[in-house]
């Protein structure tokens, strides 16, 4: 019985709130456009009883899916999303594996030093660091004041309301989340390892490739999984970062919201933006799953 | 070569022979600690070689050392003649097998002893002969699949040693390669190592804490202490004959007993050890001279406890029973002597316990001859 209590508790916590939103999510995306409080039809009428919900029922429909399909937008702000989450992503694992394999491979009492300092920004919010990097990028901004007084440049780099600057932002965001996998799985190797490589025959580049590289491949699916799952929905970067021709479909979603206010086209976006994930997310879960069973 | 079987085996008395493994004056440091000093040694072909020694004597230094992964602050070591200094640990004909056994996770029983052999880019089939040859030799063939993680520990410590072998390397090291194995596990395995040995031709060098471990497997021991050798020999001599105490009281069990040498003559010293005692005649190849602090050092096994006082023994002494160890097939006497000495005796219980003539607090007479013992200049 306790055991059940146990089980229960997790799956009534997702039921409570994932499963929930996602169905009147789910609801909205499959009602009408309405100039109402909320702005959408039908409304569920527990008073109306049976006929009510058959009535409700009926009232729901496709539409709003055949509309995404019939604008380009859509499918072309996915497609950039995509796209720019992918490249962030390799950006981001050229970045974070070797800021990683530095830290495993720094002296132990090191270690949690070099730890909190790729945790710290976390100490500040999210909204500000994304700030402060368009006082970095700007025309007037730091970097460029820099690199003109250093005269490695005379005309000022456009790098803001760039999708360069996107980039920038998503990696400089997201990088965390890709040191510390990658990071916990060099750490736990076992570094005579590397000298039973070498002791086989193997130079020093070659014991990379065929047993540190191999042996972080976990850490690295996990580290890419975590940038690329939250950047393909990235609204806050591109809308502060980005320029108009930075097509993102987070920026499309929260668009349909808040200006259009069409809720329907808007839910149906973000259902299939689910949708699409739900992929990247599965594949996720089977490698934590097989990483799991290796070590067991 | 004589009709009763092969030659013995010991190029280390044969002048003419050259060694395989020589450490020319090497010492090793870190910062201020010198964990190997000034240490000059020969290894040679074929040899089963064991450095023994407690932790931290620097034994896994010099293996260390000869594979590669550290470099002498002084000295040379050479291998078939020619220097290591400059070589690179994957250019050595050396295969190390690890402590903890350093199997690569990511790949199968199979592809593990292969991948030495790929590195040389050897072609499909020398690889797949090779291994299976190996996987005969530590009987895993039904496990090639497997990885790592999915065998028994026992199984694995095979996998590693079949992988350090794959190569055919001049030169073995094995870093206490037992160690992970329990007691009956362990003992199989030093026969089956000695076997393989033996069939492969390989000289092995291997590095253990275990006194007993080194005595069955090795041919010759260099027992160790902070960072110098103590004595090399063969397991016999270092048994029999140690060098000095350190020797003496690191292998097995034994009596040592301080004295001052007094008469001198023919291979013959007299120590006087206690007063009221009778001194101890021994005999000795030792240039001892009179007034010499020396030590006694006697097995227990050679001390022979009696009732009454033996007629012809030359070194007697009185005392009574502190203690009994009854091991089974033997027991050791802890006999206690006036002056507080405790010397231990070990005999055969070749009578049921119960007839056993001797209980605690009895007087009893300990002796032993002259040529038992080894007399160790201080």
């Amino acid at each position: 019985m306790r055991r059940y209590l146990v089980i229960a508790l997790p799956y009534l916590w997702l039921l409570g709130l994932f499963l929930v939103p996602f169905l009147i999510v789910l609801k909205i995306s499959l009602s009408d456009l309405n100039l109402s409080i909320p702005p959408y039809l039908p409304q569920l009428d527990p008073g109306a009883g049976w006929e009510g919900l058959k009535d409700f029922f009926s009232q729901l429909d496709l539409e709003n899916f055949v509309f995404l399909t019939e604008d380009d937008l859509y499918w072309k702000a996915y497609l950039s999303s995509l796209k720019i989450a992918v490249v962030a992503t390799l950006l981001t694992l050229c970045v974070g594996y070797p800021v990683a394999y530095g830290m495993a491979r720094a002296p132990s009492e090191w270690r949690p030093t070099l730890m909190m300092l790729v945790i710290l920004p976390f100490w500040t919010s999210f909204l500000i660091r994304v700030y402060s990097w368009m006082g970095i990028l700007s025309t007037e901004g730091f970097l460029n004041q820099f690199l003109l007084w250093a005269g490695i440049i005379s005309e000022p780099l456009i790098i803001m309301n760039t999708t360069k600057a996107v980039y920038i932002g998503i990696v400089y965001t997201y990088l965390p989340f890709m040191i510390l996998p990658i990071y916990a799985a060099l750490e736990k190797m076992d570094e005579s390892l590397l000298e039973a490589a070498e002791d086989l025959g193997c130079s020093r580049l070659q014991a990379f490739w065929l047993v540190t590289f191999p042996l972080s491949k976990s850490g690295i699916i996990a580290g890419c999984f975590l940038v690329f799952i939250p950047s393909i929905g990235e609204f806050v970067i591109p809308s502060l970062l980005g320029g108009s021709d930075t097509l993102m479909i987070g920026k499309v979603l929260w668009e349909e919201f808040f200006n259009n206010r069409d809720w329907p086209v808007a839910s149906a976006v973000a259902v299939v933006l689910l949708a699409i994930l739900v992929i990247p997310i599965i594949l996720f879960q089977r490698n934590e799953q097989k990483q799991r069973e290796a070590e067991g | 070569m004589p009709a009763n079987g092969a030659p013995i085996f010991a190029p280390w008395d044969d002048p003419n022979a050259k060694p395989l493994i020589r450490f020319e004056n090497v010492t090793k440091r870190f910062g201020d600690f010198t964990a190997i000093d000034n240490l000059t040694l020969d290894i040679y072909e074929r040899e089963f070689f064991a450095l023994l020694g407690p932790s931290g004597c620097g034994k896994t230094t010099m293996m260390r050392m000869l594979a590669g992964f550290e470099t002498p602050t002084e000295g040379k070591i050479y291998i078939g003649g020619q220097d290591m200094g400059p070589i690179a640990p994957n250019q050595r004909p050396v295969n190390m097998m690890f402590q903890s056994y350093a199997l690569f996770p990511h790949l199968s029983v199979y592809e593990n002893i292969a991948f030495g052999l790929r590195r040389d880019g050897k072609s499909k089939d020398e690889i797949a002969n090779r291994v299976e040859e190996m996987l005969r030799m530590v009987r895993l063939q039904k496990f090639a699949k497997r990885k790592p993680h999915q065998i028994s520990g026992g199984q694995r410590q095979r996998v590693a040693l079949a992988r350090s072998l794959a190569k055919q390397p001049k030169l073995l090291l094995l870093d206490e390669p037992l160690g992970a194995l329990d007691a009956k596990l362990r003992e199989d395995t030093q026969f089956e190592l000695m076997d393989i040995q033996e069939k492969t031709g390989t000289t092995f060098v291997i590095v253990t804490h275990d006194q007993e471990e080194a005595m069955t497997v090795a041919s010759r021991i260099a027992v160790m202490d902070e960072g110098k050798v103590m004595q090399i020999a063969t397991p016999d001599r270092i048994y029999e004959f140690p060098e000095n105490a350190y020797v003496a009281d690191f292998i097995g069990d034994v009596n040592l007993i301080e004295g001052r040498s007094t008469a001198v003559s023919d291979g013959q010293v007299t120590i006087e050890w206690a007063e009221g005692q009778q001194p101890i005649t021994a005999k000795t190849q030792r240039n001892i001279t009179a007034g010499q602090k020396v030590f006694y050092a006697i097995r227990p096994e050679k001390v022979t406890i009696s009732p009454d006082r033996p007629e012809d023994a030359v070194n007697v002494a009185q005392g009574k029973i502190l203690d009994i160890a009854y091991l089974g097939n033997l027991s050791t006497y802890h006999v206690q002597l006036p002056n507080g000495q405790v010397i231990k005796s070990q005999m055969a219980n070749t009578r049921r316990i119960s007839r056993r003539p001797y209980t605690w607090e009895d007087q009893v007479w300990v002796s032993w001859t002259t040529t038992g013992g080894s007399v160790l200049e201080d």
